[in-house]
């Protein structure tokens, strides 16, 4: 039986129920950091590397607490996937977060008055994953 | 080369490469992530980031080659490659990455073309110390040990 949107968690090996986070990242270097990164804290991760995978994923895929995406990329950027998944009755209540190798106030502004649960400078560390942990869609 | 001789080998590697700038603490980082489920993983990014960049200055040589140079799809490309040479911990790639940004908002075709002969030049060290990085902590894994991490 699955839970309201976003509540439903795959078992982990000892039988806790894993969270789910979908990364957004067309580097396959930063997607590879940030899938470790995320593994690290026992996440249960799917890295796809553009927007347009990442709105098929949650169209046929519900179970995920939490959006990670870069802001910068070709076609679609984190931005306007931000937009699509707040503007979504279905989505909106997955939290989503925007990184970037800018340091661009008026991005993050954008970003965070968009809905944006936070706003992530790359290189991403440990503790900015940390930071994140209290902040996943139950 | 016995265990320790390579450790020692890689360690003193390690510290010229990190004093002059080539990589910084980011690349620790990456170290503290690997793990048994992931043995290989800090050789996995490297090898990603390697690939990724020479993919990256294909691209800003190609772009600077045409006749009316596209800044926009320009500067893309440099911050694609700002941001995985900050996740791999490629400073100098990544502050000559900065410089080219810069260029790029300036339209600066001149300023650009210089940017990317410093940003290859860069790239071409960097790989050359990741590489003898990269053999040095597969001999020490080989050889049974745990390969030391680094600091700056």
């Amino acid at each position: 039986m699955s839970s309201p949107r976003g509540g439903d968690k795959e078992r982990g090996r000892d039988g806790e129920r894993q969270i789910h986070v979908l990364a957004v990242d067309d580097s396959p270097v930063d997607r590879a950091v940030i899938a470790k990164l995320l593994r690290s804290s026992k996440y249960r991760v799917t890295a796809v590397d553009s927007v347009k995978k990442a709105l098929e994923l949650l169209g046929t895929e519900p179970n995920v607490n939490m959006i990670i995406t870069d802001y910068s990329m070709p076609e679609m950027t984190g931005y306007e996937l931000l937009k699509r998944v707040k503007e979504s009755p279905t989505l909106r209540e997955i939290p989503v977060v925007i990184m970037s190798s800018e340091n661009d106030p008026d991005k993050i502004n954008r970003c965070l008055e968009e809905g944006a649960e936070d706003f992530l400078l790359k290189p991403v560390r440990p503790s900015d994953v940390s930071r994140l942990c209290g902040r996943m869609r139950s | 080369m016995e265990l320790h001789k390579l450790r020692r080998v890689y360690i003193e590697f390690a510290e010229i490469v990190f004093r002059d700038g080539f990589l910084d603490n980011q690349y620790t980082q990456l170290q503290q992530l690997q793990d048994e489920s992931e043995p290989k993983f800090v050789l996995q990014v490297g090898t990603l980031f390697l690939e990724d960049s020479e993919k990256l200055l294909n691209e800003l040589r190609s772009i600077l080659d045409q006749q009316d140079v596209d800044f926009e799809k320009l500067d893309a490309f440099v911050r694609k490659l700002t941001g995985s040479s900050a996740s791999i911990g490629a400073k100098r790639v990544k502050d000559v990455c900065m410089t080219f940004h810069d260029c790029c908002k300036k339209g600066s075709k001149e300023g650009c073309r210089k940017c990317l002969q410093q940003l290859a030049a860069e790239y071409r060290l960097v790989k050359r110390k990741l590489e003898t990085l990269f053999k040095l902590e597969t001999q020490i894994l080989a050889a049974g040990g745990s390969v030391p991490l680094l600091s700056q």
